[in-house]
């Protein structure tokens, strides 16, 4: 096998309780029947509404929900039958981007208490010194000052809180990170910064995407391989440029019909 | 400019204080707007376009926190110097706002029809059948059954549907105005262009004005009539929409369209904005 990851015939369901008993009346198919594989160094983007099961994908992958069916394959290793002692060797490896820079930064934790949390429980082996070291090198490499890191998350824009989040993923040296609407929250502006930043460490760790977004003109610049999901389910699937230039789903026709058209401007 | 504007502000000037900072947020700005137009008012966070919203109506924190100076010109009066009386019947009556967050704009503990009949009690004394009045509020923005949807809470509606709730709530006084800050930025690609689309009708059929507040290029096209783009609390470029689009000036705005992602380009790397060569 290839492919860095592989999910097989992947479902989520939600159960829909009623009564005093909690009885499941019946479920919400939040991801129902779905298959894909990542390539080692690729980028796939995963593209649909809100409500369409995404960002369930994401979750079900590091397991912060449990899979009703179905198995993920990481390398050769089936992570969804995994307890949670055989699985932390894959939370270094797997890392997770958020949405909302917000919400993921805890607010009373310095910058290098934030980044230096995940080194202290994947290195433990790492001196005070080293990982004051490691956490200045880390906030060099995504445009920051070393300075920063005595300051907390609110003394910061969005832009830079996100750039504390690549960091923070960043730490850990993974080797597949899940961007889950890591620059829906953003201005266009900043969202190009962090697009880019995004791409340069890729380069450089030799990293794997999987991009969750519902913006298929960001999916389609930043990924090799689109995912188009409706409804729980992948309707479409193709390269980034086939999928623009030759849609074949009625859905993902719909998607790319409400993007805004800009004109093409050189310079700025 | 519009010959005989609806608004038209002058030398607008806001100032943010605190005990060790000033921060001139608005540096004298003027533009107007038409009855009928749609205005874009384009920026990044930071470049001072909410705040200029927020001070058509003088929604902003008191002195010494905040000042204000310069003019404001709607319909005969100047909203800078009348009372704080006769400005509650300008706010919501004849200057509607709506928020990017619709959500947060909402009251979760009482129902959208409670809180839409609410603004129509307060600012339209004269109706007398409130009730009827909010579920033609709830289907003139194309909510389905809104004799029962008025019903609803914030929590059973989704992102889109809260947001033609606020929409529905702010058109419920007849403004002449609307203010939209960022309408459509907290919800998808899909829904953003269904609000699009029935902020445009609605216009139409209502005869009002919009601002519309955005840092995205992106939904001005074929939406706005003209735009004005802030940088840092100035103006530095304004015009009709397509004038602009098709031939930006100032290399702010160049910079801004141009960091949009565009379908089908696959560029190597995204533009971003050079602060230092502005």
């Amino acid at each position: 096998m290839n492919a860095l990851l592989e999910v097989r015939n992947l479902k989520v369901y939600f159960p829909i309780e009623e009564g005093i008993f909690r009885r499941a009346t019946d479920y919400v198919r939040a991801v129902d029947g779905v298959s894909f594989e990542i390539e080692a160094g690729t980028t796939v983007g995963l593209v649909g509404e809100s409500g369409s099961g995404k960002s369930t994908i994401g979750k079900a992958i590091v397991r912060l929900v449990d899979p009703t069916e179905g198995e993920v394959y990481y390398r050769n290793d089936n992570i969804s039958s995994l307890d949670d002692r055989a699985f932390f060797p894959f939370r270094k490896k797997i890392q997770m981007i958020f949405q909302d820079p917000f919400n993921s930064l805890n607010p009373r934790m310095t910058v290098a208490g934030i980044i230096g949390e995940p080194l202290e429980i994947h290195f433990p082996e790492l001196s005070k010194r080293e990982r004051g070291e490691k956490i200045a090198q880390l906030l060099t490499e995504v445009g920051l000052s070393p300075d920063h890191m005595n300051r907390y998350p609110h003394q910061f824009s969005g832009g830079q809180r996100q750039r504390i989040g690549i960091a923070r993923a960043l730490s850990v040296e993974p080797e597949f990170i899940i961007c889950d609407e890591a620059v829906s929250a953003l201005d266009v502006s900043v969202q190009a910064q962090i697009i880019n930043l995004l791409q340069d460490v890729q380069r450089e760790y030799r990293l794997t995407y999987l991009f969750i977004a519902h913006d298929l003109a960001v999916i389609e610049h930043i990924s090799d391989f689109v995912l188009v999901m409706n409804r729980g389910k992948l309707v479409e699937t193709a390269t980034a440029e086939e999928i623009y230039a030759n849609p074949q789903d009625p859905y993902t026709r719909k998607l790319l019909d409400a993007i805004p058209r800009m004109p093409t401007i050189s310079g700025g | 400019m519009p010959e005989n504007p609806l608004l038209e502000v002058k030398d607008l000037r806001i100032t943010f204080r605190s005990r060790d900072s000033v921060n001139p947020a608005v540096k004298g700005i003027e533009f107007s707007l038409g009855r009928g137009e749609t205005l874009a008012i384009v920026g990044e966070s930071g470049s001072g376009k909410s705040v200029t919203a927020l001070a058509l109506s003088r929604l902003l924190p008191p002195p010494p926190a905040c000042t204000l100076s310069g003019e404001i010109h709607f319909r005969g009066r100047d909203l800078m110097t009348v009372t704080e009386k006769e400005l509650r019947r300008v706010r919501g009556k004849q200057i509607a706002y709506i928020f990017q967050e619709p959500s947060a704009s909402l009251n979760p503990f009482f129902s959208v029809g409670h809180q839409i009949a609410e603004a129509i009690r307060l600012h339209r004394p004269e109706v007398s059948d409130v009730r009827a009045e909010v579920i033609e509020a709830l289907d003139l923005v194309g909510i389905q059954r809104p004799e029962i949807r008025f019903r609803d809470y914030p929590h059973q509606m989704s992102g889109g549907m809260q947001q033609r709730a606020m929409i529905a709530m702010a058109l419920s006084c007849h403004p002449r105005i609307l203010v939209a800050d960022e309408p459509t930025t907290a919800l998808d690609v899909t829904i953003q262009a269904q609000i699009l689309d029935l902020m445009q009708r609605l216009k139409e059929q209502l005869e009002m004005s919009i601002i519309l507040i955005t840092h995205n290029f992106g939904i001005v096209d074929g939406f706005a009539d003209r735009l004005i783009v802030m940088y840092r609390g100035d103006i530095v470029e304004s015009g009709s929409t397509e004038e602009v689009l098709s031939d930006p000036q100032h290399p702010y705005t160049k910079a801004l369209i141009a960091c949009i992602p565009k379908l089908g380009a696959k560029q190597e790397r995204l533009l971003t904005i050079d602060y230092s060569a502005l």
